[in-house]
């Protein structure tokens, strides 16, 4: 199935936007109709489940379209030391360089169609810079490969839009599609668009993500069916006593699940940080109703809370990085973006990584003009106040190399990348940000899994990786401290661990780590890789957790021991997980997933140290973690599994999981096991180089802002067999050392834990206490924070409240006067006048007697005396004069 | 002036109409059957009928009668209309206040007392 260009990317974007929409309608299914399916929503279930498998099968479609229509090359593959893997690098860039730079007819060896061999060698023809016809240009729509077209200089006027397809070649040069689907937004500043970027990396992450959901969506199936009936939660004690009783949450945890299944797709196929933002705050508000779930107990509400705070905090240097970015570049783009104007010109407005790493610069990282423009924000008033506009712009745009040569825009271009991975640490929980995501093991457990392996916390790697041209060595190697820091600190604390769960939740915290550090130093590849097989194998670990915990009804692993007998299937698999997670392998010849990456890992790690010797410690740390990893990896398995029951109670009931369970733990060893592997060109680190941003085989020397000079080495030098061979063997025997430990404490018992723990009581205490993060940040945030909310609440209960009772007790006496008046003085008046008028009624009434020969008499004499005083008025009257 | 040896003009007629007017009083006051006060009534009525006709009489009071015209004969015919009305309505007041209690005795029509 070969697709011309253009239609490759409108159906990617079909397939793969399908594939994102379907757990939201999903989500808008359960919402509005999940109390109505089946008794007690119990067919929710297979609506979302059904829904993320639909997009598991898009995204294998689309994963098949991609392999057939992009084979990736064979990249020279980790465990063979290949020392030309380098030079292959180098050299494919290179020729690219030369082949761009000279002649365009070189682009005749697309393999992808005539159409474009003509366009080249028109080109050639007419020495690259004629006018020519753009009836041909609709062609192109909107998708095009996203770097490609940069080779011939866009800043020339009239240039666009020949080459926008000149990197299709398939062999080492990026192949992207972005486009927009939907503007939310547009004015001439800023464009906030939802939108795509697809290329190998997406394709890859969006089987990942989906795969690893559709498993964790069976498996809870099962694991969440004591939510169909009434739930009594024995973890809640009311205020009556007694336990909480409350009715089953079934279709809301699975309407929460395709909510978040949506959330994550959404950031990977996001097609510019502004969308990226949307999905990253939805996957943090996601986070939130499922680390909650259990909403009634305390701690879990408490986790939400602190899940959503601390993501906020890093959120918080995020927008910081946005604004840096957008308020200097004017765009949040990752790709360029085409349109055509009115004349029928195809009209390329470039993205983040064209503007970062423009073709005319070879694709080499450097400040972008607009951020040279807003450092030298005073000499360009300068400049403006003495020229006319129209002068003016030439003249900056002559200045700003010089200003770049200065330094000048460098810093805002660091704060941009520091802003960007602030948000990383956030959401993959790097230190000092990582606190949240142990006790994110309040949910229940798929949602552990589905958190800590491929969504939430993949979505901080994932942008790191995906921003990566953009990130100055400054802030490679910070990332690559806050990596190294986090892997040991987590590491560290995992040995000390007594809840499986948080074992688990600490060894991802230090693998997330080891992701940064690899990024950090350079192993774009490697840190990515790490990040695919991690999902796997971690997924897989905590739906092994699950199971346990819901055979045994205990996080304790002190209750646990000897269950391999009772659940095998449980026992193996989760083995399969321990050994992927340590990088289990035969050195050279084949191994678990987490060999290969954790390999490339330490070969990257061993040669930044060659490099830069003066940062050794990221080194050790990398190794250091590998043999803890080891270690605290198998005391989990070892004292879950092996030995004799420690707690007869719990022991007498355990029982294998039903099938619905243990299935997609079987799928998932499976693909712990195989996930590393490359047959041919189909593997993930092939697929992974692929996707390679632009410019960033070669290596980086920079620096001088937050460090002193350092530089950033090509991953393919990793490559060399020098480097390779170490990094396997000291992998190899930090494991092996790790495991052997592990084995003499929980299983030979050589060595008593309990009187290593005494000994060492200090320190046993400060892991125990997890490094007091909690306390500090308690001391340091939460206790000044309360400080100043009782300050407010005095102030305002002591000064606010006060003024406002006075008002109000004033108003209380003016109305109390306003009262008297109407009641005594207005009332009364009227009252007086009723009271007389009814006692005069009261008077007269005896009159009417009722006796009516009575009434003629008074009728008579009246008449008469009327009579008789008129005659004697008159009479007077008469007398007078 | 001498009634007695007068000859006969409005003065007479005057007087008679007095003690009809007089008399019809009387009746209604010492009368206790709302009969008799009905009979006094018309008495009444009659007495004053007597005084219009007089006063409009042109033959009893000459060329002064022509200023009135007719009047004071229209107005004895009004009132008899009246009366005729009145009787008509007291009567059947009286009847059902007999039938409600055996009795025409104005002195126990008192339930209208205040």
């Amino acid at each position: 199935m070969e697709l011309v260009e253009t239609d490759l990317g409108a159906t990617l974007s079909t397939l793969l936007g399908l594939a994102w929409l379907i757990p939201l309608a999903s989500f808008a299914a359960i919402l509005f109709f999940g109390p109505k399916m089946g008794p007690h929503g119990r067919n929710s279930a297979w609506v979302a489940t059904g829904a993320i498998g639909t997009s598991l099968a898009l995204s294998l479609f689309a994963f098949g379209t991609w392999m057939v229509n992009h084979p990736p090359a064979v990249a020279h593959h980790g465990d063979h030391g290949d020392v030309h893997g380098e030079d292959h690098g180098e050299e494919h860039g290179k020729e690219h360089d030369d082949s761009h730079a000279n002649n365009h007819s070189a682009e005749a060896t697309n393999r992808v169609a005539a159409r474009l061999v003509r366009f080249a060698e028109e080109q050639a023809a007419e020495g690259g810079h004629g006018d020519r016809e753009h009836g041909d240009h609709e062609h192109d729509g909107h998708e095009h490969s996203d770097e490609g077209h940069g080779d011939e200089g866009h800043g020339d006027e009239g240039q666009h839009a020949d080459s926008v397809e000149h990197g299709d070649t398939g062999h080492g040069e990026k192949i992207a599609y972005s486009g927009d689907w939907y503007a939310l937004y547009r004015s001439p500043s800023l464009v906030l668009s939802i939108g795509w970027y697809i290329d190998s990396l997406t394709v890859l992450l969006f089987v990942v993500v989906t795969f690893i959901a559709t498993c964790i969506h069976v498996y809870a199936t099962g694991y969440m069916h004591d939510e169909l009936h009434d739930v009594t939660d024995h973890e809640v004690t009311l205020a009556a006593g007694g336990h909480l009783h409350r009715p089953g949450r079934f279709p809301r945890f699975f309407q929460a699940l395709s909510l978040f299944c949506f959330s994550m797709l959404g950031i990977v196929i996001a097609g510019n940080l502004a969308m990226v933002f949307i999905f990253w705050e939805l996957v943090g508000i996601c986070s939130w109703f499922l680390i909650g779930f259990y909403f009634e107990r305390k701690s879990a509400s408490t986790a939400a809370n602190k899940a959503f705070i601390v993501n906020r905090v890093g959120d918080f240097g995020m927008l910081i990085g946005l604004m840096a970015l957008w308020g200097a570049l004017g765009t949040l783009h990752f790709g360029d973006t085409v349109s055509v104007d009115a004349e029928g010109h195809q009209v390329v407005e470039p993205g983040l990584f064209s503007l970062v790493r423009p073709a005319e610069n070879g694709h080499a990282l450097q400040v972008p003009d607009g951020m040279v423009v807003a450092a030298a924000a005073s000499r360009v008033g300068n400049i403006a106040s003495v020229v006319s506009p129209e002068d003016a712009r030439a003249v900056i745009a002559e200045q700003v190399s010089g200003w770049r040569a200065m330094g000048m825009g460098n810093w805002l271009l660091v704060v941009a990348g520091l802003g960007i991975f602030c948000g990383c640490m956030g959401k993959s929980a790097q230190v000092p940000l990582h606190v949240w995501l142990p006790d994110a093991m309040e949910g229940p457990t798929p949602v552990s899994a589905l958190v800590h392996s491929a969504t939430m916390v993949a979505a901080g790697v994932y942008l790191t990786g995906r921003f990566y041209p953009v990130l100055t060595p400054d802030v490679l190697v910070v990332i690559a401290y806050i990596g190294a820091i986090t892997l040991f600190i987590a590491a560290t604390i995992a040995l000390v661990c007594t809840d499986i769960k948080r074992v688990l939740a600490y060894s991802t915290v230090s693998q997330l780590g080891y992701m940064m550090l690899a990024l950090g130093v350079g192993g774009w590849v490697a840190g990515l890789f790490h990040l695919v097989t991690h999902a796997f194998f971690k997924s897989l670990l905590f739906m092994c957790s699950g199971s346990v915990i819901h055979a045994c009804h205990t996080n304790d692993m002190r209750r646990m021991g000897g269950l391999l007998k009772k659940m095998p299937y449980t026992g193996w698999t989760m083995l399969v997980g321990c050994l992927a997670i340590i990088g289990a392998g035969v050195p050279f010849v084949i191994g678990f997933s987490g060999y290969y990456s954790k390999d490339s890992i330490l070969a990257q790690a061993l040669l930044f140290r060659q490099i830069n010797p003066s940062h050794a410690i990221l080194w050790y740390a990398a190794a250091g973690g590998a043999a803890l990893t080891a270690f605290y990896m198998f005391r989990l398995w070892f004292m879950t599994f092996i030995g004799e029951p420690r707690d007869q109670e719990v022991a007498a009931h355990v029982h294998e999981s039903p099938s619905v369970m243990t299935t997609p733990l079987v799928v998932l060893s499976v693909m712990a096991v195989a996930a590393g592997w490359s047959l041919g060109s189909l593997g993930v680190v092939n697929l992974l180089e692929q996707a390679r941003p632009l410019g960033t085989a070669a290596g980086m020397t920079g620096g001088g802002l937050l460090t002193a000079a350092v530089t950033v080495p090509a991953e393919a030098a990793s490559h060399a067999e020098a480097i390779h061979v170490t990094a396997t063997w000291t992998a190899f025997a930090t494991a092996g050392l790790g495991v052997l430990l592990a084995a003499a404490f929980y299983v030979w018992r050589v060595v008593n834990p309990a009187v290593i723990a005494t000994t060492l009581r200090p320190v046993y205490v400060f892991l125990e206490n997890k490094w007091y993060f909690d306390e500090i940040y308690n001391w340091i945030f939460v206790k000044p924070a309360h400080g100043i909310a009782m300050l407010a609440s005095a102030n305002d209960r002591g000064i606010i409240d006060s003024i406002l009772h006075l008002a109000a007790w004033l108003s209380r006496q003016l109305a109390a006067i306003d009262a008297w008046i109407d009641r005594f003085l207005v009332d009364g008046l009227i009252n007086t006048l009723a009271n007389v008028t009814w006692t005069m009624g009261l008077r007269l009434r005896h009159v009417q007697t009722g006796r009516l020969r009575q009434y003629v008499m008074f009728i008579v004499v009246g008449t008469v005396a009327i009579f008789l005083l008129a005659s004697m008025m008159l009479s007077a009257t008469v007398a007078i004069p | 002036m001498n009634l007695l040896s007068d000859p006969v003009g409005v003065s007479h007629y005057l007087v008679v109409g007095a003690i009809l007017f007089t008399t019809g009083v009387v009746c209604m006051v010492v009368k206790r059957n709302a009969l008799g006060v009905l009979m006094g009534i018309e008495l009444v009525l009659n007495g004053a009928n007597v005084n219009f006709v007089a006063f409009g009489s042109p033959v009893l009071r000459g060329e002064q009668a022509s200023i009135l015209g007719l009047d004071g004969q229209a107005m004895a015919l009004f009132v008899i209309l009246l009366a005729a009305a009145e009787a008509a309505v007291a009567l059947a007041i009286t009847l059902n206040f007999y039938n409600n209690h055996a009795t025409v005795d104005v002195d126990r029509a008192d339930d209208l007392k205040g």
